[in-house]
C-alpha cells in the first residue's frame, strides 16, 4: 500500500504555510523530512494523518492505512505500561504486546505505571505503540526527542523491521538514524503570501 | 447575478454601504412614527388604562429577539453548507443585537406585568421561554469570544447554534406542559378573531416594521465591522509572517 | 472499548461527583430551614438539581485529560470512528457519575424527608434522565475541550441545553411523590433520552473533529 501526496498544500492557523508538496512512498520506503522549526512539518504530518483538511492538493491512501505518533505520547499515568500498551493494542485489534515490548526493551518496566517513567522510557513506550496498531504507514512526528543513544538504535532498529516487513515510514527529525532513506527538506515549499483579490481572499 | 455574489467581503461592504443609510433614516422614522403614534395617539385601554402602550416596545423587540436567532441559525446553515466566510460573521453580528432584544422584551414585560399581574416576575412560560432564550444566546456569545482562531469560532458557534435550536425548541415545549401561564396569547395573529383591537394594531405593525429594518441595519454594520477586524488581523498575521 | 472505561477510572474523581452531590443536599435544608413537609415538597428538584451539578462537575476532565496527553489525536486516527469513542466517553461518564448518583439518591431522600410513594420514581426518572445529562455533557465537554478555562464556559453551554431533561425528569419525580400521574413527563423524558443518545454522538464528533484541527 502507498502513499500518495500531490501538490499538496497546508495552513496553520487561518495561514498557509507550505504548499505544492509532492511525493510517493511505496513499500519498504521510508521518508525523512527535514527542515527549520516553525516550517510547517507537524501541521503537514497531522495533514497526511487526516487530522486537518489540507487547503489543496490530494492525501491518497487506503482506508486506515496510516498510524501517527505525535510529540505527546497519548500515556495513562495512573495504568500500567502493559495496561496502556494493551488498550491501543485493542483499540487497534492486535493480538500480542510481546513483540512491542520486546522491541522496545520495556518487557522489564511492563508493571511499572506510566506516571513513574522517565521521559525517554514515556517515549519508548509512545512508539512501541505504533508496533501494536498493525497499519503499514507510520507517520512520526519527532519520534527521538528525549532518547538517548541506545533507546535511538533500538527505535532505528524497529523502523527496519517494519520496512523490512512492507511497512513504509515518514518521519520528521533532525538526527541522522542510519536508516536507508529518501530526505525531503520542506524549506523550498514555504508557501507564498495569498493574493488578496480571490473570492474570500479578504480573510486569509 | 446569484445571491451567493454577497458572500464576497468586498461586494458585501460595499452593497451595504449604499444600503444602509436608507435602512437607518427609514428604520428610524418608522419607529419614531409608530411609537409616538402608539404612546399619544391612541385610546387608553378600557382595563389596562395607559400601561398597555408599552406592548408598542415589548411585542417587536420580543420579536425580533426570536427572529434574530432564526437569522443566525439560517447564517450558520450557510457557514456550514457553503462556507462564506460573511455568513459566519453575520451571525456573530447578529448575536448581540439578539440579546438585547431579548433583554427589552424581559425588562418591558417585568414593567408592563408589576401593573397588571402585581408581579415583576412570574415563571410563566412564555417568560421562562424568554429567559432560556437568554441564556442561549449568553452561550453562544461567550463561546465566539472564548476561541480564537476564527474559522474553528465558527464552526463550533454553528453547530452549537444547531444543537441549540432543537433544545431551544423542546425547553419551549417543556416549559409549557410544566406550568400553564398568565401571559396572554399572541398579541397578533392572522386566523384569530379576538385580536388587539384595531387602533393598537396599525401603530404596532409601523413598530415592527420599524423594529425589523433596525435589525438588519444593525447586523448589516456590525457584519462590515467583523469584516473590518477580521481583514485587520489576517493582514497583521501575514505581517508577523513575513517578518 | 472497555478499557476505555477503565482509562477513565484510572483519571480519578469516581467518588468526587457523589461527594459533591451529598454537600449540595445536606446545604438545602440549611438554606431553606429545617420544616420537614417544605422540604418533603422540594425534595424531588433538589435531588434532581444536586444530580445534575454533580454531573457538571466532572464534565470539564471527560475529554480535556485526554486531549492534554495527546490520546485524542491518536484515538482520531484509530480505526474506531470519534462518534464511538464520545459514545464510550459518555457511557463511562455515565457509568462512574450518573449511576452512582442514581443509587445514592434514595439515601439522600431520607435527609430531604421525601414521601414514601417518592423514592421509587426519583429513582426511575433519575435512571431516564442521568444518560441524558451524560450525553449532553459530552458535547459541551467537546466543544470547550481545547480551551484553557473551558470549565466555566462549559457549564453555560451546557446549563441550557439540560433544560427539557431537567424539567420532564424533576416533574415526573415531583407527580410520583405527589401521587399524581407520571406518564407524560416520564415518556417525554424516555424520549429525550433516547432522542439524545442517538444524534448527539454525531454533534459531539463533529465538534470534537473540528477542535482537533
Amino acid at each position: 500500500m502507498s502513499l500518495n501526496v500531490s501538490d499538496l498544500s497546508i495552513a496553520r492557523g487561518g495561514l498557509p504555510v507550505l504548499e505544492g508538496i509532492s511525493f510517493e512512498l511505496t513499500r519498504g520506503q521510508a521518508l525523512i523530512l527535514r527542515g527549520p522549526n516553525g516550517i510547517g512539518k507537524t501541521t503537514l504530518l497531522r495533514t497526511i494523518a487526516g487530522l486537518q483538511p489540507p487547503l489543496g492538493g490530494t492525501v491518497s491512501c487506503g482506508e486506515d492505512q496510516i498510524a501517527y505518533a505525535a510529540h505527546s505520547d497519548g500515556l495513562k499515568s495512573a495504568l500500567t505500561v502493559a495496561e496502556n500498551l494493551t488498550f491501543w493494542a485493542s483499540v487497534f485489534g492486535a493480538q500480542s504486546i510481546e513483540p512491542a515490548l520486546e522491541a522496545y526493551n520495556l518487557a522489564p518496566l511492563r508493571d511499572r505505571p506510566a506516571g513513574a517513567l522517565s521521559a525517554g522510557q514515556k517515549r519508548r513506550l509512545g512508539l512501541s505503540r505504533m508496533m501494536v496498531t498493525g497499519r503499514p504507514i507510520w507517520v512520526m512526528d519527532e519520534p527521538t526527542v528525549s532518547l538517548d543513544q541506545a533507546s535511538v538504535t533500538l527505535f532505528a532498529n524497529s523502523v527496519r523491521g517494519h520496512l523490512d516487513a512492507g511497512g513504509s515510514a515518514l518521519i520528521a527529525t533532525h538526527i541522522d538514524l542510519g536508516l536507508e532513506a529518501t530526505v525531503l527538506d520542506v524549506g523550498p515549499y514555504k508557501a507564498a503570501p495569498l493574493e488578496f483579490d480571490d473570492f474570500d481572499g479578504g480573510f486569509l | 447575478m446569484s445571491i451567493w455574489e454577497y458572500a464576497n467581503p468586498r461586494k458585501f461592504l460595499q452593497t451595504s454601504e449604499r444600503v444602509m443609510p436608507v435602512l437607518w433614516v427609514s428604520s428610524g422614522l418608522l419607529m419614531a412614527v409608530g411609537l409616538i403614534w402608539g404612546f399619544f395617539f391612541t385610546p387608553d385601554d378600557y382595563r389596562q388604562g395607559s400601561t398597555v402602550k408599552i406592548i408598542f416596545l415589548h411585542v417587536p423587540a420580543a420579536l425580533m429577539a426570536i427572529n434574530a436567532w432564526f437569522m443566525m441559525l439560517v447564517a450558520s446553515l450557510i457557514w456550514v453548507i457553503r462556507r462564506h466566510h460573511v455568513s459566519a460573521l453575520a451571525a456573530k453580528a447578529a448575536a448581540p443585537v439578539g440579546i438585547v432584544m431579548t433583554l427589552i422584551a424581559l425588562a418591558t414585560g417585568a414593567i408592563w406585568g408589576q401593573p397588571m399581574w402585581g408581579t415583576w416576575w412570574a415563571w410563566d412560560p412564555r417568560l421562562t421561554s424568554f429567559l432560556v432564550l437568554f441564556l442561549f444566546y449568553l452561550g453562544y456569545i461567550s463561546l465566539w469570544e472564548a476561541i480564537e482562531d476564527p474559522d474553528t469560532a465558527a464552526d463550533l458557534t454553528s453547530i452549537l447554534c444547531l444543537v441549540g435550536t432543537v433544545f431551544a425548541v423542546l425547553s419551549r415545549y417543556a416549559v409549557n406542559f410544566w406550568n400553564q401561564g398568565l401571559h396572554q396569547g399572541a398579541s397578533l395573529s392572522l386566523d384569530e378573531k379576538e385580536n388587539v383591537a384595531d387602533a393598537f394594531s396599525n401603530p404596532l405593525y409601523v413598530c415592527m416594521v420599524g423594529f425589523g429594518l433596525f435589525f438588519v441595519a444593525m447586523v448589516f454594520y456590525r457584519t462590515g465591522t467583523e469584516i473590518r477586524a477580521r481583514r485587520i488581523k489576517a493582514l497583521m498575521a501575514r505581517e508577523r509572517q513575513e517578518a | 472499548m472497555r478499557d476505555l472505561r477503565l482509562a477513565v477510572r484510572a483519571g480519578g474523581g469516581f467518588g468526587l461527583g457523589l461527594a459533591f452531590f451529598l454537600i449540595v443536599t445536606v446545604m438545602v435544608p440549611f438554606s431553606v430551614g429545617p420544616e420537614s413537609d417544605l422540604l418533603s415538597r422540594i425534595a424531588p428538584g433538589v435531588l434532581w438539581l444536586g444530580a445534575l451539578l454533580s454531573c457538571l462537575l466532572s464534565l470539564d476532565r471527560l475529554l480535556a485529560l485526554d486531549w492534554e496527553d495527546g490520546s485524542l489525536d491518536l484515538l482520531a486516527t484509530a480505526p474506531l470512528p470519534l462518534e464511538a469513542v464520545v459514545t464510550i466517553k459518555a457511557l463511562a461518564h455515565w457509568i462512574t457519575t450518573g449511576l452512582p448518583l442514581v443509587l445514592a439518591a434514595p439515601f439522600l431522600g431520607v435527609l430531604l424527608n421525601l414521601p414514601l410513594e417518592g423514592f421509587k420514581w426519583v429513582v426511575i426518572s433519575l435512571l431516564l434522565g442521568t444518560p441524558a445529562l451524560s450525553v449532553i455533557g459530552t458535547f459541551g465537554a467537546a466543544l470547550t475541550v481545547g480551551l484553557k478555562r473551558g470549565g466555566l464556559l462549559l457549564s453555560l453551554l451546557v446549563m441550557p441545553l439540560y433544560v427539557p431533561t431537567l424539567i420532564f425528569g424533576a416533574e415526573a419525580a415531583r407527580r410520583g411523590a405527589m401521587n399524581m400521574g407520571v406518564e407524560t413527563p416520564l415518556l417525554m423524558l424516555a424520549g429525550i433520552s433516547a432522542g439524545v443518545i442517538a444524534l448527539m454522538p454525531f454533534a459531539s464528533a463533529a465538534v470534537l473533529r473540528i477542535n482537533l484541527r
